[in-house]
């Protein structure tokens, strides 16, 4: 928008060109607005409408009952799973992810080519969505928590390496520079520099990712029949909603559970 | 000098003594791994023999990949050519990025709302952190859950859509605009404050005014990740567009190279964006 532009012109010229500017883009924006509500018969006001029904019938449907609580511990059992789904899929990636990114950070790249295969590779997996990724392995390796775990691999796979290409720029690049004045070698450079100076923003990506993954998970259970998304579809179809809610209660206190630890973590190493 | 400490066996100079972070990453690290290791022993593969799965993914890439084509049917366009159902699957496109595009708006509005009443600068720090906290426990149910549980209440389809994935919108456009706001010069407050204007004059005349480029910006990058969103909401929850399509398709129908199809119109529009979103992330310094 034109409003940070500093313009030889008048005060009044200049007020009267951003009250344009500000008109033009609402009026575009409504117009889009119109034309995706339409073609999705998407009715705003209606929207609104729903939240506070919505809202109402949550407090009166979703508190968990007796028969819920009697499932905890298969959920329980069934939230582990994903827990360790997640962790899974954000460490083997994690370590798959660090080879492309030193192959592709401009700090570390052995060469262009290597460098511009790595960021293609990582550009094409992170702009598949994950729930693209678990219809692909579904096919092949069946409902089982497997498919899961690849999909949350290819997923993670993509966005971290993108996000330790610019750890490694941003955190190494004056040591290496250093350490390649002194005459270190390649493999010296990445052990004492890269390493030390970028694994503890490295690892709060990694628990960013447990995080997220956790919430993909659920996502990708639904899709290929596993994990805790699997158990909470069972409920969902089968109009059990006091299960269902203490389904989605679970991975609330999980979630916040982890996203705690994490934080915590965060300020320890960072 | 403080004495040299040496390492008793070999009687070199300790240079690095670990420190308390260092230690950290050490167990976290080794957490980590284990919880790894423990998974890879214990999930369930349900009988799939993993070596002729991988192979034949590889061969399903190669299809994918190689031989992507819509069946006419799949797309509603019953005997029309390969261009017919090409538009068709665009049509679908635009109603996943008609989706995503609605979503980012009702969220932008309400986490600018929220954001105002959110940032530090403009409120008391109660309030500020109620909205927070708030925030933090609605982002803990994925954004799946909350489209199905309005699905009950709205019925499947675009409203149920639309309002539950902008909850985790409003998450995130409220962390990215009261950052925004709390970034701004606080003299210009006082000044405006000192001279008798009101919180709303203060917000329409030095907040909104200041930090409107970087809330676009943050808006678009948004709009990028619903498109993934939205995509992942045809497939799982019945939100209609293109991931339905994908969902059927490897669901249903077991056609490789439909899904190939999709995937590729999905990552092309994917790619635009994200092409855009980075450089808007360079010209204002933006760190997502």
């Amino acid at each position: 928008m034109s409003s940070l532009l500093i313009e030889k012109t008048s005060p009044t010229a200049y007020f009267r060109k951003q009250k344009l500017t500000l008109t033009l883009f609402l009026l575009g924006m409504i117009f889009v607005s119109w034309g995706a509500s339409v073609l999705t018969q998407f009715d705003l006001f209606d929207a609104f409408a729903a939240i506070p029904r919505v809202a109402a019938w949550m407090t009166a449907n979703l508190l968990p009952d007796a028969k819920a609580w009697s499932r905890l511990p298969r959920i329980l059992d069934k939230l582990w799973d994903t827990i360790l789904m997640s962790v899974m899929a954000s460490v083997a990636a994690s370590v798959v992810s660090f080879v492309f990114a030193i192959l592709g950070s401009v700090t570390t790249r052995p060469n262009g080519v290597f460098a511009f295969l790595a960021r293609t590779i990582a550009s094409i997996n992170r702009n598949i969505p994950v729930a693209a990724w678990a219809m692909i392995f579904l096919l092949s390796f069946g409902q089982s928590s497997f498919t899961g775990f690849l999909a949350l691999f290819f997923a993670t796979f993509g966005f971290l390496t993108r996000a330790f290409m610019e750890t490694i720029d941003e955190a190494s690049a004056s040591s290496v520079e250093a350490l390649r004045a002194a005459g270190a070698s390649y493999s010296q450079v990445i052990a004492q520099a890269v390493i030390p100076a970028s694994l503890p923003q490295m690892m709060s990506w990694v628990l960013y990712m447990v995080e997220t993954n956790i919430r993909s998970a659920t996502l990708v259970g639904l899709l290929t029949g596993s994990g805790i998304g699997f158990m909470f579809s069972v409920y969902y179809k089968s109009l059990q909603y006091r299960s269902a809610s203490l389904v989605v209660l679970s991975i609330v206190v999980v979630v916040l559970a982890i996203e705690l630890i994490s934080n915590a973590v965060r300020r320890v190493i960072l | 000098m403080t004495a040299v400490k040496r390492n008793l066996r070999t009687g070199r100079i300790i240079v690095k003594r670990p420190t308390a972070a260092k230690r950290w990453v050490n167990v976290v690290l080794l957490v980590l791994l284990a919880l790894t290791i423990w998974g890879f022993l214990t999930i369930e593969t349900k009988g799939t023999d993993l070596g002729k799965a991988t192979v034949d993914t590889i061969r399903y890439f190669g299809i994918m990949f190689g031989r992507p084509a819509g069946v006419d049917t799949h797309f509603g366009v019953s005997g029309a050519g390969s261009w017919g159902v090409f538009t068709a699957a665009l049509r679908l496109l635009l109603v996943t990025l008609a989706l995503a595009f609605l979503t980012t708006l009702v969220g932008a509005i309400i986490a600018l709302i929220l954001g105002l009443l959110a940032a530090r600068n403009l409120t008391n720090t109660r309030t500020s952190n109620i909205i927070k906290g708030f925030v933090a426990v609605i982002r803990a149910v994925p954004t799946v859950l909350w489209v199905l549980i309005f699905a009950i209440g709205a019925g499947l389809g675009a409203v149920a859509a639309v309002i539950g994935m902008s909850f985790h919108t409003v998450g995130y456009l409220l962390k990215a605009y009261s950052e925004s706001f709390e970034e701004l010069d606080e003299g210009v407050i006082d000044a405006l404050r000192a001279s008798g204007a009101s919180w709303l004059q203060i917000v329409f005349q030095a907040v909104l005014p200041s930090s409107a480029t970087y809330l676009l910006s943050w808006t678009f990058i948004r709009f990028e990740i619903n498109f993934a969103v939205a995509v992942a909401m045809g497939a799982a929850a019945g939100a209609g567009g293109i991931g339905f399509n994908l969902f059927m398709a490897a669901g249903y129908f077991f056609d490789i190279s439909e899904i190939g199809f999709i995937t590729y119109l999905i990552l092309a529009v994917a790619l635009i964006m994200e092409l855009v979103a980075t450089q808007l992330k360079k010209r204002y310094h933006i760190h997502d």
